[in-house]
């Protein structure tokens, strides 16, 4: 995968993960020209398009788009389900997410991506190995802040 | 929020930063995305945020330890909204290098999202991540792990690719895993690290998934593997667990982190490993040749996963692990390529996956699919490809539009190579070309027309035609194209292939190319036998319909050509009708003075009308119009005396390409004609003495002198004169174009036209062109001339002007200047360019003296 995008129904980006480097300048003029050529289809399109040189991928889900690009030699429909598993992760994560919880939290959203992607590669396949993953990550980020006044280095965990 | 308004009044009042412990928290991130949402205007949320921006900026120089953290997740907010950043790229190293794991996550996700290649900065996080990688602390090894995969430039890969390899083999799954995908990224940046990922690799592969052994010979890599081998019992222990087909027991039983320590080894590496095969076999030819030999391992491995009913957790709609087995027919698919051993090797799991997929939810589509995939790339056997290329056809008839998007497109691509297999879906295909999604008929459509052949045509051409009536207009030029192209391959008869050409263009013809009619000119010239038809069906089409200007110029042809046999009116092929030589002057006429003829249709006309006026025998002079009449009569009555010459003279009018010009040379040809034999409106009959008509007119000529050479009154002369009448005077030359007016890369032309019929009148042009980056918009252009001068400005084109040499707006002035007064023009410029409204008055100087003259 080179790149995902959320986005709400107004162009509004809410998460944008980038796995291949390209400038600020670039990015923002791939971002819009994307974003507007996603909201112009229509609600029975497929949900492939092509674009420049790679292949789109897109689903909304309520009022957020999600939009990944992916090379000529990746398999479209198994995007779909890499998609649709990490919505069920920000689901389970947040319970019953809605795009307000992303927008609040986008920060979370990212580490949840990060424990299921990485370098635009699945690396976990089990939902319940992300969220465990998260969990201590969150568990350990509560202890630390808890003693974090007093600047306290924490120990090793074993 | 109250806090930190409090805060800021402070800080203001005493003009320095009071001591830590006295400064009131900064504004939460939420409540900043609260404020900033609250806001009503785009005004108003840039006021917003320039205002916090401007206390983070603060507070970053101030140094603030304890909120950094939250500092930077606010300017990453409005990072992600558009608005600039780059002040906190050194922030995010700090926050990395705290000790704190809330700081490094934030610093961390900072990093991904402002730190690029590009900037030096990028390096100076290395040192930071080579120190998370090592001290043991899994979360945090996993922040720097992810990060360098998703930023790490080349050098930072090369300076810590041993700390990764150090990881791939460490205990920890969870670390493990990520290393092994960070080593896929590694070797994209820099393939030559391909050689260190190889050897650990291999290990890797040969290790347990799942808690079962897959049947190979247990070797003995490095200690790690047999600490593993220790701990799984006796090799007899093993061999049995390996028969079962339960496997659940042993890997379930050590959950998931149990603080970090024990080796369990989950799906995930498994997962990882087989990308990073991928990624190394693509890379290096050694590596393809090396893994080839474990080919039988990863086939035993999918065969275990698709059969034995895997794990709940890891399957979606029934199907086991889709992404995994997705992962590994891919590297299958590379693996086979090119290898006929390793394909058949291959051959039969995949018919196995082929045939027991689920194919009720998409997760199972998608592992078929790709299994579909690998066939095809791969040596097999010619009942497996046909097994993929049904599996292709089942998924058009698919109810999920994604589906059948993937089987056209794949189909595309088989149709050269398995032509016979395609066919047999040709129904189908057929079908999708009433897909509502036009990306969608539009693959159907090419489909369609690659898969026409000699024995199908008639039918498919008549799916096609149809089509061709209802597409959408964006298909409608590929599509006429393409059934021209099939009718010429693939005609069965001539007349069917006429019908056919002629179908396509009362449907769609503005869609066709320039060369159609070229090419059905030719055809029906070439067909003798079908003269009459053609000119009696082209006819009867046209009467019905002058707009479609491909099918004007062909039929005008054919009636200039092959009039006569349509005034005979037998026609065997079709009805006979009635035609006279009235009603077809009368339709070529129309067409020639229709406003939705372009110059290249007049000029069809206009020559077929002259071709008539040679061919037709009847009294044509019994025709309504004036100046056909006068034409005709004209021809007539110079070229009785000179037969030997029409040829020649027909020959002097080519088909007019572009535009008026030569149209109004011929024009003016006539007019010239007519001025000569002004005093004979209807002469009877032909007679020798008619040249001395001419040659009386010749000396009386006075007040038309002007337009002519200059005479001799000696007849001999005047013949010659006379002779020499038809060929074209010499166009005047033409009028250079001038540049008046050059603004930041915005800029407008003058070009001229003085029409040879009307000496007073002067066309200006004026065309705006746009070479800046900025769009040109609400463009308007005024003029002004001197009262002796009439002036009338017809609508400009359009009032933008895209950037970069976007397409230019033009305009038609009209300048009529009888007495010949010297021209002075004046222009008025307003536009929007780069975001400000311009106006340019200005007098256009140099202008040409032929414009007026």
């Amino acid at each position: 995968m080179q790149f995902m995008l959320l986005f709400s129904r107004q162009g509004k980006l809410r998460l944008q993960k980038w796995y291949v480097p390209l400038s600020d300048k670039e990015k923002k003029k791939i971002t819009r020209e994307l974003v507007q050529t996603v909201l112009a289809r229509k609600p029975k399109m497929c949900s492939f398009l092509e674009w420049r040189d790679l292949k789109i991928v897109y689903k909304r889900y309520a009022s957020l788009y999600f939009c990944c690009a992916i090379e000529d030699q990746d398999n479209e429909l198994i995007t779909l389900e890499i998609i649709h598993r990490y919505v069920e992760l920000l689901d389970k994560y947040f319970g019953s997410v809605c795009e307000l919880d992303i927008i609040f939290n986008f920060e979370k959203a990212y580490f949840i991506l990060d424990e299921f992607l990485l370098g635009g590669e699945v690396q976990e396949t089990s939902k319940k190995n992300v969220l465990k993953a998260i969990e201590q990550a969150d568990l350990l980020q509560e202890k630390t802040e808890y003693h974090s006044k007093s600047f306290i280095g924490f120990k090793k965990a074993y | 929020m109250r806090n930190g308004l409090l805060g800021r009044g402070l800080v203001a009042e005493f003009g320095d930063p009071l001591p830590e412990r006295m400064v009131a928290p900064s504004l939460k991130l939420q409540d900043l995305i609260e404020e900033i949402r609250g806001a009503k205007t785009q005004a108003q949320e840039r006021e917003v945020i320039q205002k916090e921006c401007a206390h983070i900026r603060a507070s970053f120089r101030d140094g603030d330890p304890v909120h950094r953290h939250r500092q930077l997740a606010k300017l990453l907010y409005v990072h992600m909204l558009g608005y600039p950043a780059h002040f906190g790229q050194m922030e995010c190293l700090k926050l990395i290098a705290s000790s704190r794991f809330t700081d490094k996550r934030v610093g961390y996700l900072g990093a991904m999202l402002l730190l690029d290649e590009r900037h030096d900065a990028h390096l100076l996080i290395t040192n930071s991540i080579k120190n998370d990688l090592s001290q043991g602390i899994q979360p945090v090894q996993g922040l720097a792990l992810c990060t360098l995969s998703t930023m790490g430039s080349a050098e930072m890969c090369r300076d810590l690719a041993p700390e990764v390899e150090k990881l791939l083999l460490q205990p920890s799954p969870y670390v493990r895993k990520k290393a092994i995908l960070t080593a896929v990224h590694m070797i994209r940046k820099v393939p030559e690290l391909s050689s260190v990922f190889l050897p650990p690799c291999v290990h890797l592969l040969h290790e347990r998934h799942h808690g079962k052994a897959v049947g190979l010979p247990i070797l003995c890599f490095s200690s790690v593997d047999r600490r593993i081998e220790n701990r799984m019992g006796t090799p007899a222990h093993r061999r049995r667990v390996a028969h079962t087909h339960r496997h659940t027991r042993n890997r379930l039983s050590c959950p998931w982190p149990p603080p970090f320590t024990s080796p369990t080894l989950t799906p995930g590496i498994l997962l990882g490993t087989i990308t990073l095969i991928t990624e190394l076999c693509e890379r290096s030819p050694a590596a393809l040749r090396h893994f080839r030999k474990v080919v039988p391992q990863l086939v035993q491995i999918l065969r275990t996963l698709v059969t034995t009913g895997y794990s709940t957790e890891h399957s979606i709609s029934g199907v086991s692990d889709p992404f995994l087995q997705v992962q590994i027919l891919h590297l299958l698919r590379i693996l086979g390529r090119n290898h006929e051993e390793s394909s058949e090797t291959m051959n039969d799991l995949l018919a196995q996956v082929a045939t027991n997929t689920d194919t009720s939810r998409n997760a199972g589509n998608a592992v078929l699919f790709e299994t579909v995939l690998t066939i095809m790339d791969i040596h097999s056997a010619a009942g497996l490809r046909v097994l993929a290329v049904n599996i292709l056809g089942r998924f058009l008839l698919n109810s999920d539009r994604n589906i059948r998007y993937v089987a056209l497109t794949s189909l595309l691509r088989l149709v050269q190579s398995d032509h016979s297999a395609v066919q047999r879906h040709r129904p189908t295909v057929v079908d999708c070309l009433q897909e509502t999604d036009a990306s969608l008929s539009r693959r159907a459509l090419e489909l369609s027309l690659a898969l026409v052949n000699s024995s199908n045509v008639r039918a498919m051409m008549q799916e096609l035609q149809a089509f061709l009536e209802s597409c959408p207009p964006d298909l409608r030029a590929d599509c006429a194209s393409g059934i021209l192209l099939a009718a010429e391959r693939f005609a069965p008869t001539k007349r069917w292939h006429i019908d056919t050409i002629l179908h396509v263009l009362t449907t769609a013809g503005a869609h066709v190319r320039d060369d159609a009619v070229a090419n059905l000119t030719q055809l029906i010239g070439g067909a003798q036998e079908l003269h009459a038809y053609s000119v009696h069906r082209l006819y009867n089409a046209l009467a019905e319909d002058i707009s479609q200007q491909p099918l004007v110029q062909v039929a005008a042809w054919c009636i200039g050509e092959y009039g006569d046999l349509l005034l005979e009116g037998n026609c065997e092929e079709i009805e006979p009708l009635q035609v006279d030589e009235e009603e077809v002057l009368a339709l070529l006429e129309k067409v020639l003075q229709s406003h939705m003829s372009l110059p290249a249709t007049r000029g069809y006309a206009l020559t077929a009308l002259m071709k008539l006026s040679t061919r037709l025998q009847g009294d044509n002079k019994s025709c309504l119009d004036v100046e056909l009449q006068q034409r005709a009569v004209e021809y007539d009555t110079l070229f009785r005396k000179y037969d030997h010459m029409r040829a020649a003279i027909l020959e002097k009018m080519p088909l007019v390409e572009r535009d008026g010009p030569q149209a109004d040379e011929e024009a003016k040809q006539s007019k010239e004609a007519a001025q000569l034999s002004e005093a004979a409106p209807a002469p009877t009959e032909p007679q020798a003495s008619q040249l001395l008509d001419l040659l009386d007119l010749l000396d009386g000529a006075s007040g038309d002198a002007q337009h002519l050479p200059p005479l001799d009154p000696s007849p001999g002369v005047a013949l010659v004169y006379l002779l020499d009448l038809p060929c074209a005077p010499p166009p005047p030359a033409p009028i250079p174009d001038l540049k008046v007016f050059e603004r930041e890369g915005v800029q407008l032309n003058l070009s001229f036209i003085r029409p040879p019929e009307n000496p007073a009148l002067l066309l200006i042009t004026i065309t705006a062109t746009n070479s800046s980056e900025g769009d040109v918009t609400n463009f308007i252009c005024q003029a002004a001339v001197p009262k002796s001068l009439q002036l009338q400005l017809q609508a400009p084109s359009g009032n933008t002007v895209p950037a970069q040499g976007g397409l230019p707006i033009t305009q038609l002035f009209r300048i009529l200047n009888p007495n010949k007064a010297p021209l002075r023009l004046k222009l008025r410029l307003t536009y929007n360019h780069f975001h400000q409204s311009v106006q340019e008055i200005f007098e256009v100087n140099n202008l040409p003296v032929e414009s007026w003259q």
